[in-house]
């Protein structure tokens, strides 16, 4: 018998590989292991994307299946699915792994439907039960409950996989194998729907999700003047702001990839101090992974204090600008 | 101007402003969610108002599909209320504990029995299960091109339709003919309120219920039985933390607040 294939389908958007894409090598080699040396593959869709699948291959991956086209050259969803399906169809893997992202989401139901196969979503854990099978800690209820999903008798089991979750292998981990697929099975398709273009915004700031201290702020925070605040708090120690979605919607933030929680982002900073912040699940699910949670809430009774490690009931002006110049003395 | 037919794909979900009050029984291991009212899905609402403007524009009509149960009705009223035209609830309970695949599956039998549109729209996530995955499956099971986390749908001409869909990069642009399925996210628009109008005309207007029996449908292919993925056991992530309070005057705080990000190793000054 073969020896266990754990699949990675990555994700590059105008030629840049996205970052899930190398987190999803390092959830597919803890699974790896689990399954007691399964090799890890990956594919990859795109036109030039060469140097891409040589960064994949030094990145944890033991086979590069590159499928290059210029059809391919932008997320089409009729191409890419028509090629995976296939694809899947002639591997048969147990696990196929993708990025729970806008465009590997869609693509992965896509496939899911196609295979008639089970697809989770969101995962933020994967693990092997006595049987073997793949379980997948999915959230619910703005990530309140997690449930374990099951796929017991269709393949692949496939599961779509939170960014910022699991951690990218370094480089120089393995030196895999690359391969190009025959894409000719796209000769006799006419993709009806066509994506004509990408815009990316301005070079999204990834500092945050990074950042050993981030600080975040609510709509207690009250003005876009008092968030000057926090930004000059965030700078001094070297940190990121971050935001729940009625700061957002207020317009005092860095704009929506600074959002954390159910629809937004998560971290995993060493300190996260929330300022002005209730600590709604739909935000705390984003930060509960923060090695250490301080708030500032003027509010006794708010609930993310009973979340937080340390807190602080006061109006968060009467502290900050204290502990802003402190810290400005001290260095 | 040809006239649009418009299906909305709408889930009542329980009220994700009481999703802190959800937990997990510790006996039964199931899920506690008593006393929380029903909503429509608030994505859907998005959903159904982009619907109504593009009824507006364009004239025609736009009705409503759910799976959901019989006591979904109210829901759908909601929608009418809010200008749709009719609405269909596909109900049984052989549908129930359906996954994204089976309920993409239930959806699309009801729609092929609704018979010819020009659009399908639906929301891209639900609010309760939130996989994202029934907009694109169902457009799978309707044989027809689907583009989810749309933000904005400007028709170009008859039949030409382009679509903005947010990813995290920015933005796609995709153009393409319909029919379609469109999942639009929250941010195309703000959902109109109902009216007093509106709810008393909603009174008077159709809802039609379909049992599995009514479908053309695969009895294997639905419900629990019939979806590829199995819930296994329930967890609640553990949140709750020490909680301990920083007291005194603010100098105070701000002195204790230094020594706790030294200990944390973020401030080495
Ligand atoms: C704890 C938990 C975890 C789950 N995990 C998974 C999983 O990993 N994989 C899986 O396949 N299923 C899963 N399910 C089941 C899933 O929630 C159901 O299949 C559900 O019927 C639809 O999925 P969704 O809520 O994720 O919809 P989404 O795909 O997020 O919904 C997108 C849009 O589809 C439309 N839509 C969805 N459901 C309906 C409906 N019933 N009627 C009309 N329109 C609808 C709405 O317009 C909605 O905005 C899970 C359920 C629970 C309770
Ligand atoms: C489907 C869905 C998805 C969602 N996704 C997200 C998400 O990803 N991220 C997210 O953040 N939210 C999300 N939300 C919204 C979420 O439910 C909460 O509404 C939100 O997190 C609350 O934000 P907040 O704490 O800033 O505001 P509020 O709940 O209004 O809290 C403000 C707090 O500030 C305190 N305060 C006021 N003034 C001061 C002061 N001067 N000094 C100190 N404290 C002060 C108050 O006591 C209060 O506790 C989502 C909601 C839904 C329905």
């Amino acid at each position: 018998m073969l020896p266990p294939e754990v699949f990675v389908v990555t994700e590059q958007v105008q030629g840049q590989l996205t970052p899930v894409s190398f987190e999803l090598l390092g959830a597919a080699k803890k699974l790896a292991e689990e399954m007691g040396g399964a090799s890890i593959s990956c594919v990859l869709l795109g036109a030039d994307i060469r140097d891409l699948g040589e960064d994949l291959a030094s990145h944890g991956a033991d086979k590069v299946y590159l499928a290059e086209d210029q059809r391919l050259a932008l997320y089409q969803n009729e191409y890419y699915a028509l090629f995976l399906t296939k694809f899947f169809k002639k591997q048969q893997p147990e696990v196929v792994l993708w990025g729970a992202t806008a465009i590997s989401g869609e693509l992965a139901a896509t496939v899911a439907a196609r295979l008639e196969t089970g697809l989770s979503a969101h995962c933020s854990d994967l693990h092997l039960n006595e049987e073997g099978l793949l379980v997948q800690v999915v959230p619910a209820f703005g990530g309140k409950v997690l449930g374990d999903i099951l796929c017991p008798s269709r393949r692949p089991q496939m599961a779509t996989v939170k960014t910022g979750i699991f951690s990218s292998l370094s480089k120089g981990e393995g030196a895999g194998e690359i391969i190009y697929e025959d894409t000719s099975i796209l000769d006799g398709c006419s993709p009806l729907l066509k994506t004509l273009k990408v815009t990316k915004e301005k070079d999204r700031d990834t500092s945050l999700k990074e950042a050993a201290v981030v600080v975040g702020g609510g709509w207690g925070v009250g003005s876009g003047e008092n968030w000057t605040l926090l930004e000059r708090l965030s700078s001094l120690l070297g940190g990121a702001v971050g935001c729940t979605r009625p700061a957002l919607d207020e317009g005092w933030t860095n704009g929506e990839h600074t959002m954390i929680g159910t629809s937004g982002i998560t971290i995993k900073p060493k300190v996260y101090i929330g300022i002005g912040i209730s600590g709604a699940i739909h935000h705390l699910v984003g930060i509960k992974d923060a090695e250490m949670i301080i708030s500032i809430n003027k509010d006794a009774k708010a609930p993310i204090l009973s979340f937080s490690d340390y807190g602080v009931v006061a109006d968060f002006k009467k502290v900050l600008p204290g502990l802003i110049e402190k810290i400005e003395e001290l260095s | 101007m040809k006239e649009r037919r418009i299906l909305v794909c709408i889930k009542p979900v329980p009220d994700p402003e009481h999703y802190d009050k959800i937990g997990i029984d510790p006996a039964s291991k199931t899920l506690v969610r008593s006393g929380i009212p029903a909503v429509i899905n608030p994505n859907d609402k998005n959903a159904i108002e982009a619907a109504l403007e593009i009824r507006e524009y364009w004239g025609g009509i736009v009705e409503l599909v759910s799976m959901a149960p019989p006591d979904a009705e109210e829901k759908l009223r909601e929608g009418l209320a809010m200008g749709a035209d009719k609405a269909y609830l596909l109900s049984d309970r052989s549908f129930a504990g359906s996954d994204t695949l089976a309920t993409a599956r239930v959806l699309a039998a009801g729609i092929a029995k609704i018979g010819s549109f020009d659009l399908v729209i639906t929301g891209s996530e639900s609010a309760d299960g939130g996989t994202t995955n029934v907009s694109p499956q169902l457009g799978e099971m309707l044989g027809l091109p689907h583009v989810c986390n749309v933000e904005s749908i400007t028709p170009q001409n008859e039949e030409q339709w382009q679509l903005n869909v947010k990813i995290e990069e920015g933005y796609l642009k995709v153009e393409g003919p319909t029919p379609m399925v469109v999942g639009v996210n929250d941010k195309i628009n703000t959902p109109r309120y109902t009216t007093v109008m509106g709810i008393m005309e909603a009174e008077d207007k159709e809802v039609v219920i379909w049992s599995a029996a009514d479908l053309e449908i695969d009895n294997d292919k639905v419900g629990l039985t019939g979806s590829p993925t199995q819930p296994g056991d329930l967890h609640e992530p553990k949140l709750q933390r020490a909680g301990k309070l920083l007291e005194g005057e603010p100098e105070v705080v701000v002195d204790k607040l230094i020594r706790l990000l030294r200990q944390a190793g973020v401030l080495n000054a």
